[in-house]
């Protein structure tokens, strides 16, 4: 029996940020409570970054052409880019969770006891949402990279436990937050249960669970289309939990709207960038090859997405839950570029380079839009409730200008980076042979501006409640992260082509196996 | 000759000729966004950059004298714009370098005056903001290798024109010329809009080279509609008729605007619109390029018209812009020799233009911001700088013999006079009037005596305003013989646009000339005997009908309002009727079943996890049950 080989530079990402969780952990169990803080932001900081320019290193050494760790994780274009948007995005959501009041001061208190009040005055602080989130963030690359199914749950479960936690941490509105995390507790182990079950239909069928195995098996098993029917539509059910498509979008409204603001920014954004990564590797992979039969599933979920977040988020009067909704909505838009796959590699090169880039450019955006709600803020914490923004172009201009101007490229208006973001993907469906799906796609973006613009008009043409909510001043993490957000929307609407550029080469090297 | 081909990126300064665009639009942003901070020495640095900007335009435009004539036109990639359709390029060539040296030279010009001019407001930050914007704009759409990209200059051209012409918001007159200029483009800017959708559809393309050359197997019929629409496009910016309302009114703007906008920059882009397309879709035959030359004639004849009535200094050059912008217009209709001509004229237009607007300017500072030119009379002693450069200006634009105006307008009156004598006399006509109106200005302002209201005391302006009054002079002067003797400006171009094999020889006192000058001498005289000698009366007489008619624009305002905006009422009101019975009920119930949807289906959102998980369930068992059905197929 051979000894195991670990290319170990290829996973550094991975170790690293593995590795500054742990660090957390133990940080956690041995350094006083007073140094707690101020060890866990550097490390956390500085590991994202350390793993960034890994990435960068291996981007510029070249592209592995095979899988590492004895085909467990690939490490191909694809992922790198992945991975670079993952950490890009995680590292501009910590700054925005480095914010002091985001979390509850003693999260196994009842809410209200005197526990909790207790803890308040205090000053206590969980710190483990550092080593938390690091750890979310870990399974988040380990996700899309996974070359085989087993490897693909253990990251899958890796990357949920932490935010099922993280979830529950939200400093105020205590039993919202409370109850989100059990919802989505609930609900992510019910479709891991789905996943799991797939897998071992899966299994029972090609008796692998490597990707490329199950891909190869396709051509040569013969009479157990029950058990590879079965095994890929319960895995994809899985997949499609966790990017909240319809049907399976009804826990991202309320998991959005009672998490903490920055645990949501973190979950819009890499949340949807890792398990995007992992479905276009399984449905790629391993059942390329079926691309016939699961297209056209594909195409009712997408247009099944599309539409009921598009429709749901006309009615929602919560920005967060509006924010959740249309969530959903980019969901579909970027299902409309998986259905674009077909067995043309070049289509496909498109296709692939079409959805990573919205993904970046989405991503950057939703987490500077997440960022401007945790600003605006009433008593009893932020102001979620619609009413409360009414106005808000005439009490702070360049707040309001700055969420429109975020809305509007969820719109997809030229000149912001949303803009290019659908254009690539509908012009890649077009030329996939998906019409139909573009035009419902155009119709749904077209009933989604309506409430983006909704919000625009009530805050810069009503008049401003006497009693209206108050604009905290940002901390320098708040105010860089939408900065950051507002130039690159800006910057990628006007110049897309770096990073159209480093999304066509990411893709032309399509995904190993 | 036709046009030469368009060679690869030759690096050098031509590589970086983005930078022409990039840094007065970095000016923009540092002291729009920069706010107050950037108050102390926001100008200089808005200064700065067109400055730096300017140098790297002479740099280019070096190298590419450095090249054989025939490798002159550079396209520069930049990246992919909107990916298979427009990349972002520039088109470096003699045509887009001599708009660029233009608009850098007399915008840095414009805007060192503005230092001075604009020394007293509060806002002058924010001013030179637009103003580099406006430069960026401008460059952009002139320097762009596509029709999108000079689409998206077109329209910045348009922003920033609408927040200079309504700088001083305060003034309700203001806000309204503003808007209508803006309302104005926008009709010419549908024009261009819907060239550009039949470009692409017919051509497949929407850069310069690719359009131009398919543009031979297109049918007649798309090459006209094409032209017509470009045309439309050119008539807004460039304030030809029919759309020519909007420019009178922008005088509102402070006044280095209306120099910024009115010489050098925003109506030169019709004229640029046109020539660059000039090869494919205007070649001098045809209905479009004849409808582009009846355009110009109309034009120069109503601008000229207009400027004979007007007391307002600026309004009265405002009618000689359009005036003269209506000759480029012609020459530009007239095919490969009136391009050349169309092109120095424009050139030599941007710098007199630019110094009577700056002189005018500097009267009004000397004067209290007084426009009205019965209210001044004699001022040539107490301005002596702004007077003499005024008068080269002056002298230049009626077309006094060997300054800049002689040589550029003669060329497009032979022009049209070879290609159509009906043209080529109305042309010469509009010479002898714009001898009259522009005399007129100069007798009521410089000469006569003081009619000035009380208190006023007229000075010179410091020097950072008549330093670039000085060196406009200079360019007023000499210009145009520079560029006109020996062909120099046509064989420059040539490459660019395309030039006749033969060139047209020089007649220094061809009969035509004589005419238009003797024409301009009778305009002059009579204006000598009406303004110069004459008392001129404080308040305006009432005048003859045909006064009247020529103090109302020709009544364009008034058909304006008859043509459109009394039907547009009517059609609007009609509209709203027809869509409160008709359409109100399809959009509303349209509307209303998305809404309604969305409030049924929002009942399924329980909040209960065990209803989610059912919804789970239940989707995954359709998801495996469809696919189990596909496959088995």
């Amino acid at each position: 029996m051979n000894a195991p080989t670990i290319e170990y530079l290829q996973l550094a990402p991975l170790l690293t940020v593995f590795g500054a969780a742990i660090l957390g952990v133990l940080v956690e169990a041995f350094a006083p409570r007073y140094l707690r803080r101020a060890m866990h932001i550097p490390i956390t900081l500085l590991s994202l970054a350390g793993a960034f320019a890994l990435v960068i290193v291996q981007t510029v050494k070249g592209v592995p052409t095979k899988p590492s760790a004895m085909g467990a994780v690939a490490v191909d274009g694809p992922t790198l880019f992945i991975w670079g948007t993952i950490l890009v995005l995680a590292f501009v959501s910590l700054l925005l969770l480095n914010d002091e009041d985001h979390f509850v001061p003693a999260a196994a208190a009842v809410p209200g006891s005197a526990e909790e009040e207790r803890a308040l005055i205090e000053g206590n602080v969980h710190t483990e949402v550092y080593p938390l989130a690091l750890f979310a963030i870990g399974g988040m690359l380990l996700f899309p990279a996974s070359n085989d199914l087993l490897i693909m749950f253990v990251a899958l479960e890796v990357m949920s436990l932490p935010l099922y936690l993280l979830c529950g941490l939200a400093r105020r509105r205590r039993l919202l937050s409370q109850e989100s995390a059990m919802k989505y507790f609930l609900l992510g182990a019910f479709s891991s249960a789905f996943f799991l079950y797939g897998t071992a239909l899966l299994y029972g069928f090609a008796g692998s669970v490597d990707l490329a195995k199950i891909g190869t098996a396709l051509g040569t098993v013969g009479g157990q289309d029950a058990l590879l029917y079965t095994g890929a539509a319960l895995l994809g059910v899985g997949l499609l939990f966790k990017i909240g498509a319809a049907p399976f979008q009804s826990w991202k409204p309320d998991v959005y709207q009672g998490a903490p603001t920055p645990v949501t920014a973190l979950m819009a954004s890499g949340t949807l960038v890792a398990a995007f990564g992992a479905l276009l590797r399984v449905f790629w992979i391993a059942l390329g090859n079926l691309d016939w039969d699961w297209s056209g599933i594909m195409w009712g979920v997408a247009i099944l997405t599309m539409v009921a977040g598009a429709i749901l988020a006309i009615t929602q009067t919560d920005i967060k839950r509006m924010l959740a909704y249309s969530s959903i909505a980019h969901a579909g838009f970027l299902l409309v570029g998986v259905v674009a796959i077909t067995a043309d590699p070049k289509q496909n090169a498109l296709a692939l380079s079409a959805i990573l880039f919205y993904l970046a450019v989405y991503g950057i955006t939703t987490i500077g839009a997440f960022a401007i709600v945790t600003m605006v803020r009433d008593a009893g914490g932020e102001a979620w409730h619609l009413s409360r923004w009414a106005g808000l172009g005439k009490r702070s201009p360049k707040l309001a200008g700055l969420f429109a101007f975020f809305l509007l490229a969820f719109a997809g208006i030229p000149l912001t980076s949303g803009f290019f973001g659908k254009y690539a993907v509908f012009q890649a469906a077009v030329s996939g042979g998906a019409l139909p799906l573009v035009v419902v796609g155009v119709v749904s973006s077209a009933i989604a501006a309506f409430f983006y613009v909704r919000v625009i008009v009530l805050m810069f043409f009503s008049d401003p409640a006497p009693d209206g909510p108050s604009v905290v001043l940002p901390s320098w993490g708040t105010a860089s992260v939408v900065g950051f957000a507002a130039l690159a929307t800006v910057v990628l609407g006007v110049f897309p082509q770096p990073v159209l550029d480093l999304a066509q080469s990411a893709a032309g090297s399509l995904f190993v196996h | 000759m036709e046009p030469a081909e368009i060679l690869s990126n030759p690096g050098g300064v031509i590589g970086v000729g983005w930078l022409m665009i990039a840094l007065p639009l970095l000016g923009a942003a540092v002291l729009l966004l920069g706010g107050r901070r950037t108050n102390k020495f926001g100008h200089y640095f808005g200064v700065l950059m067109v400055l730096a900007s300017f140098v790297v335009a002479v740099l280019a435009f070096v190298q590419i004298l450095g090249f054989a004539p025939g490798e002159r036109r550079r396209g520069v990639s930049l990246y992919e714009f909107i990916p298979g359709v427009a990349d972002m390029g520039l088109l470096i060539d003699p045509l887009s370098i001599s708009f660029a040296l233009l608009i850098t030279g007399v915008g840095a010009l414009i805007h060192i005056y503005s230092i001075g001019y604009m020394s007293h407001d509060l806002d002058r930050r924010r001013f030179f903001g637009y103003l580099n914007l406006f430069v960026a704009a401008m460059l952009l759409l002139v320097l762009a290798d596509n029709y999108v990209a000079l689409f998206v200059g077109w329209e910045g051209v348009g922003l920033a024109s609408y927040l200079l012409i309504g700088f001083w918001q305060f003034k309700p007159t203001a806000a309204t010329a503003a808007k209508k200029a803006f309302v104005v483009n926008r009709v010419g800017d549908f024009g261009l809009l819907i060239a550009i959708f039949i470009i692409f559809t017919s051509f497949g393309s929407v850069a310069f080279g690719e359009v131009f050359a398919k543009a031979g197997g297109a049918s007649e019929g798309t090459l006209t509609a094409i032209g017509l629409l470009l045309l439309l496009g050119a008539c807004g910016k460039s304030a030809q008729l029919p759309l020519q309302s909007w420019l009178l009114d922008a005088m509102e703007g402070p006044t280095p605007v209306s120099a910024l906008i009115h010489a050098a920059t925003m109506v030169t882009a019709g004229v640029y619109l046109v020539v660059r397309s000039g090869a494919a879709f205007f070649p001098g035959d045809g209905t479009a390029s004849l409808v582009v030359t009846i355009v110009g004639v109309a034009t120069l004849l109503a601008g000229a018209i207009i400027g004979t009535a007007k007391d307002d200094i600026k309004k009265a050059l405002a009618g000689s812009t359009m005036s003269q912008i209506g000759y480029m217009m012609l020459a530009a209709g007239l095919g490969p020799v009136g391009y050349a001509f169309a092109i120095a004229h424009l050139i030599t237009h941007g710098f007199f233009k630019a110094n009577l607007f700056l002189g005018a300017g500097s009267v009004m500072h000397g004067m209290n911001d007084q426009v009205d030119m019965r209210k001044y009379g004699g001022l040539r002693t107490f301005m002596p700088i702004t007077f003499y450069t005024f008068v080269i200006g002056y002298l230049a634009i009626i077309g006094f013999p060997l300054l800049s105006g002689y040589f550029t307008k003669d060329g497009i009156i032979e022009t049209a006079m070879e290609h159509n004598a009906i043209l080529g006399w109305l042309a010469v006509v509009g010479a002898g009037i714009t001898g009259f109106y522009m005399s007129r200005v100069v007798f009521m302002t410089f000469f006569g005596e003081r009619r000035w209201d009380e208190g006023v005391k007229p000075h010179e302006s410091p020097a950072v305003m008549t330093w670039p009054l000085i060196l406009l002079a200079i360019g007023s002067a000499g210009l145009g013989a520079f560029l006109i003797m020996g062909n120099r400006f046509m064989i420059f171009l040539g490459p660019a646009v395309g030039r006749p094999d033969e060139l047209p020889a020089f007649h220094a006192f061809a009969p035509v000339g004589l005419a238009t000058l003797a024409l301009v001498a009778v305009g002059a005289g009579y204006a000598w005997l009406k303004y110069g000698r004459q008392q001129v009366p404080v308040l305006a007489p009432r005048g003859s009908f045909l006064t009247t008619f020529a103090r109302r624009d020709l009544y364009g305002d008034a058909l304006n309002e008859a043509l459109f905006m009394r039907p547009g009422q009517w059609l609007t009101r009609l509209a709203v009727w027809f869509d409160n019975r008709g359409v109100d009920g399809l959009v509303n119930g349209l509307a209303a079943t998305i809404g309604g949807s969305s409030g049924r289906l929002r009942r399924i959102q329980t909040g209960y996890v065990r209803s989610y998980a059912l919804s789970i369930f239940v989707g995954a068992a359709i998801l495996a049950g469809a696919w189990f059905v596909v496959g088995t197929l």
